[in-house]
């Protein structure tokens, strides 16, 4: 078991490494440079104002360092926990900015991809055993999950939003709220999630419906559930089994799945301009704002990691056979 | 069925504890700007702002409201400058003159005095008297390198408060126009909290909660908006007569036009700044929604959209080419193709039409250009740049090919399918033009460095005075980063003369700055060193559903400016906004 888990925590530490290294790398090979960005936009005129200024952000954010020293001095400044300053938002650390959006991003992200697991995977088996119902969920779940994030998001904020106007089509929560803990403001900001949350889950849902039917279906064609059969099983025995095993698979499936969840969430909040991550990294890459970039993956790569490592442990969980792999292999 | 439930359990869990982390962390910012405002609690802070007393605009902020500074012209929250921080004069672009504002009056005693008289009972936010010493703190601050209005002390001697209510500026040089610009353009800063800041914190200070002398102050803000609430003992009351009605103003962060456009028709926006493609559509379609004009071109101008040619490259060093070229636009394609007739064509000058009385006619039926494929063929020919290998497009004088590349920022989907037609069109008379989008940054730095061929630029807005538009064309020397002025590099010693020349004329020598302006439009048409193409309109879309009174060209309606842009709260943005009547009493 510790072997396991410890080739898993290697693993994953490696990863994190890799990721976080990508992840300073990528925006400093982007074309453009930031502090000329922030000159530019500043729209000094005088040339001795500009350079000042120009010395002093390039001094600030450290650019005038050669590469390899701006590499070990982000390490250096990540142990510590700073994130840095933002370029966009300066002089805001990139810490406040990403705390602001965090609780938004994982308020959608958690609810969307467990109740469209758990959903999904419930309708998907009530789908392979019922003739009428399997002829709507399908054809429902193939267009569902096909659909792209932002178009779904976007004709939810048309429909629901413009022409119904029973949601609101932006923000996290009203322009005339301030947030306090108020029936009122929970209320509100339950209003202003429903619609992100919706398209995220849908979309997914969809998705998982399908992996399911298909799999419990090849499941209930298998040997076992023949066997189980023949012997006179009660078809709910059966079933049973077969949806356990066909779980095994979703759970992997949902590991692999929630990368394209993120990447799903970050569209989904552009469209609704909801104000998490998603819409931090459009801006932070349209601003060249290379540390908010780096905290926000870093965030989201830590965030894929873990619960990746949570699928591991409940895999260990739900899988009697791993248990008794890591048995055999210790003994 | 117990089975199934089991594994759900670290599931479930895993998702609680996330769960709680996620409302646990959103404690701490809704918390923080919570606390952040507390200080100014009470009945006039309300955690609801209502409906009818509350202006939503959008249109000028395009990042989190990220700092209160009023030095930070170009990043400071939405209304820190108009709303909050006031300046010594307005600018009215109808009349083309001052009006005072913290000033009371201002004259020139000489040639080289101002002397300002400043209103009596005006007060900071914080209860403190307004006085000269505050003029004189917030012009001083200028002697700070990294101050954005540093360079006036290279023409300003001295400014000393010669008494409360009097300040006396003394120059070495007179820059009439230039200081005029000055004038309505710096907000003035309180010197009893400001006194004792270093020059980081003036340049990148947040200035939390800032106390200021305007008609509205700091109630709260979030990423995605900032909230203004009135000041009911604001000056301007009695000493302007002005009374703004809207209690609450929030300032929406720009997101994206299809959102803009979603909040505006859900009557959740007053007045959207935005950009949107298509608005023609949205005034005729009856959805509630106006403009300035009801017709074409909807929008009043409030900028020039310019070809800018970098005139270190070949073939664009040549003013026959850029003569050509500038023939070979079919503007009135894009005008109409491209924004719907939401804009105008440019005059060849460039000058926007509140400007009209500095274009020189004659000068203009003379040396003008406007559409012309054949004679931008000519033009060509004439030259010296033929087609010699047959390809449809002109060579250089050497053989070697043309092939130029213009640049927009990405994502600008305007501008990127106006330069489209703009290559479309220069094909026809020979000339290859490659359109590029590069993103924002990127372009920037090109621009800068004089790394591009061809790129549009409208940044120059309109002003008190033509003499910011002809900076923007001639100013020399030229830098190794041009950053704001002059991208194309273009270099006449004789133009500049005249430009700074032309500083030198007082606001009301009209005629002295005419033979100024007359003999630039000559050179500029001569040489070709910026193509203007179209008029940038001061995008407004607005919604009468609560706030009614907003200015349109009809008859017995305000005519201000209906913009919230930065530094056009000065032009008009802040009348606007006292004029409006709650549409349901």
């Amino acid at each position: 078991m510790r072997q396991y888990f410890g080739r898993k925590l290697l693993i994953y530490g490696l990863t994190f490494f890799m990721a976080v290294t990508i992840n300073w790398m990528i925006p400093r090979f982007m074309p453009g440079d930031p502090v000329a960005g922030m000159l530019a936009r500043a729209r000094v005129t005088q040339p001795e104002a500009v350079e000042a200024m120009r010395a002093y952000y390039t001094n600030l954010f450290g650019f005038d360092l050669p590469i390899w020293k701006q590499y070990l001095n982000f390490w250096a400044a990540l142990l510590h926990g700073d994130f840095g300053i933002s370029v966009w938002v300066f002089p805001t650390p990139v810490s406040t900015v990403i705390l602001g959006a965090v609780p938004y991003t994982l308020a959608l992200m958690i609810p969307a991809v467990l109740l469209s697991w758990v959903v999904g995977n419930r309708l998907g088996a009530y789908a392979a055993r019922r003739k009428l119902l399997d002829n709507s969920v399908l054809p429902i779940g193939y267009v569902l999950t096909a659909m792209p994030y932002m178009w779904l998001a976007v004709i939810l904020a048309w429909g629901l939003g413009v022409v119904a106007g029973i949601f609101p089509v932006a923000g996290g929560y009203s322009f005339a709220m301030r947030p306090n803990w108020s029936w009122e403001f929970l209320g509100d900001l339950a209003l202003h999630w429903t619609l992100p949350f919706a398209s995220l889950f849908l979309v997914a849902l969809g998705g998982w419906a399908i992996g399911m039917r298909n799999m419990i279906i090849y499941e209930l064609e298998s040997d076992y559930s023949n066997y189980l059969a023949a012997l006179g099983a009660p078809q709910r025995l059966i079933r049973r089994y077969a949806f356990r095993n066909a779980v095994l698979p979703q759970i992997t499936g949902l590991a692999l799945q929630l990368g394209v969840l993120v990447a799903g969430a970050l569209v989904t909040e552009i469209v609704f301009s909801y104000p998490g991550l998603g819409s931090l990294i459009l801006k932070a890459i349209q601003n060249q704002d290379l540390f908010l970039l780096q905290g926000t993956f870093l965030f989201i790569v830590l965030g894929v990691l873990i619960a990746n490592f949570i699928i591991d442990v409940v895999y260990v969980v739900v899988d009697p056979r791993t248990r008794a792999g890591m048995a055999g292999a210790a003994a | 069925m117990r089975n199934r439930a089991r594994f759900l359990i670290p599931l479930v869990v895993a998702g609680l504890v996330a769960a709680a982390c996620s409302s646990g962390g959103s404690t701490p910012p809704t918390q923080g700007s919570n606390a952040a405002s507390a200080p100014a609690a009470g009945p006039a802070n309300p955690n609801s702002l209502p409906r009818n007393e509350t202006l939503y605009t959008s249109g000028t902020q395009w990042g989190p409201p990220a700092n209160f500074n009023p030095i930070r012209e170009w990043d400071s929250a939405t209304g820190t400058k108009g709303l909050a921080y006031e300046t010594l004069f307005h600018f009215d672009p109808n009349a083309g003159k001052l009006t005072p504002w913290l000033a009371e009056s201002g004259s020139w005693t000489d040639e080289t005095t101002y002397e300002l008289k400043l209103r009596k009972g005006v007060t900071w936010s914080d209860k403190q008297p307004f006085t000269a010493k505050d003029v004189v703190f917030t012009f001083e601050l200028g002697k700070m390198k990294t101050i954005p209005y540093a360079n006036i002390w290279n023409w300003l001697k001295s400014a000393e408060a010669v008494d409360d209510q009097t300040v006396k500026f003394t120059f070495s040089k007179a820059n009439y126009q230039e200081w005029d610009f000055n004038l309505y353009g710096r907000a003035i800063v309180p010197q009893h909290v400001w006194s004792g800041r270093s020059e980081e914190d003036v340049l990148n200070g947040v200035n939390e909660n800032p106390v200021a002398t305007g008609a509205y102050k700091y109630l709260s803000h979030d990423q995605d908006r900032v909230a203004w609430v009135k000041r009911d003992d604001w000056w301007g009351k009695t000493a302007l007569g002005m009374d703004p009605k809207p209690k609450y103003i929030v300032d929406i962060v720009n997101s994206s036009n299809e959102v803009a456009m979603g909040l505006l028709l859900q009557k959740g926006l007053d007045l959207s700044n935005n950009f949107l493609p298509g608005a023609a559509n949205l005034v005729k379609g009856n959805f509630g929604i106006s403009t300035y004009y009801p017709e074409p071109p909807y929008m009043l101008s409030a900028n020039t959209a310019w070809l800018v040619p970098n005139t270190t490259k070949k073939p664009l060093d040549d003013p026959a080419f850029r003569k050509a070229l500038a023939n070979s636009i079919d503007t009135k394609k894009i005008v109409e193709g491209v924004y719907g007739n939401l804009v105008k064509a440019a005059n060849p000058t460039g000058l926007l039409p509140q400007w009209d009385k500095y274009i020189d006619q004659n000068v203009v039926s003379q040396n003008g250009f406007g559409y012309d494929k054949d004679k931008a063929k000519k033009l060509l020919a004439d030259a010296g740049y033929k087609d010699r290998d047959g390809d449809g497009f002109v060579e250089n004088k050497d053989g070697s090919k043309i092939n130029l590349s213009l640049i927009v920022p990405s994502g600008w989907t305007d501008w990127m399918e106006a330069i489209r037609v703009i290559a479309a069109s220069a094909k026809e008379s020979g000339i290859a033009i490659t359109p590029d989008f590069p993103d924002f940054n990127a372009l920037v730095e090109k621009r800068g460095s004089g790394k591009f061929d061809l790129v549009i630029n409208n940044e120059r807005q309109l002003s008190n005075s033509p003499w910011t538009y002809y900076e923007y064309v001639f100013q020399l020397p030229i830098q190794k980063v041009q950053n704001t002025v002059n991208f194309g590099r273009y270099e006449n010693k004789k133009a500049w003369d005249l430009v700074q020349k032309l500083d030198q004329v007082k606001a009301d020598d009209v005629e002295g700055m005419k033979a100024l302006t007359s003999q630039l439009q000559k050179i500029q048409l001569e040489e070709m060193p910026n193509i203007p193409l179209w008029y940038n309109g001061l995008w407004s879309q607005v919604s009468s559903a609560m706030w009614k009174n907003w200015p349109t060209s009809a008859a017995g309606t305000p005519k201000s400016a209906p913009a919230m842009w930065r530094n056009w709260m000065e032009l008009g943005g802040f009348e606007t906004i006292t004029r409006l009547q709650p549409a349901t009493p």
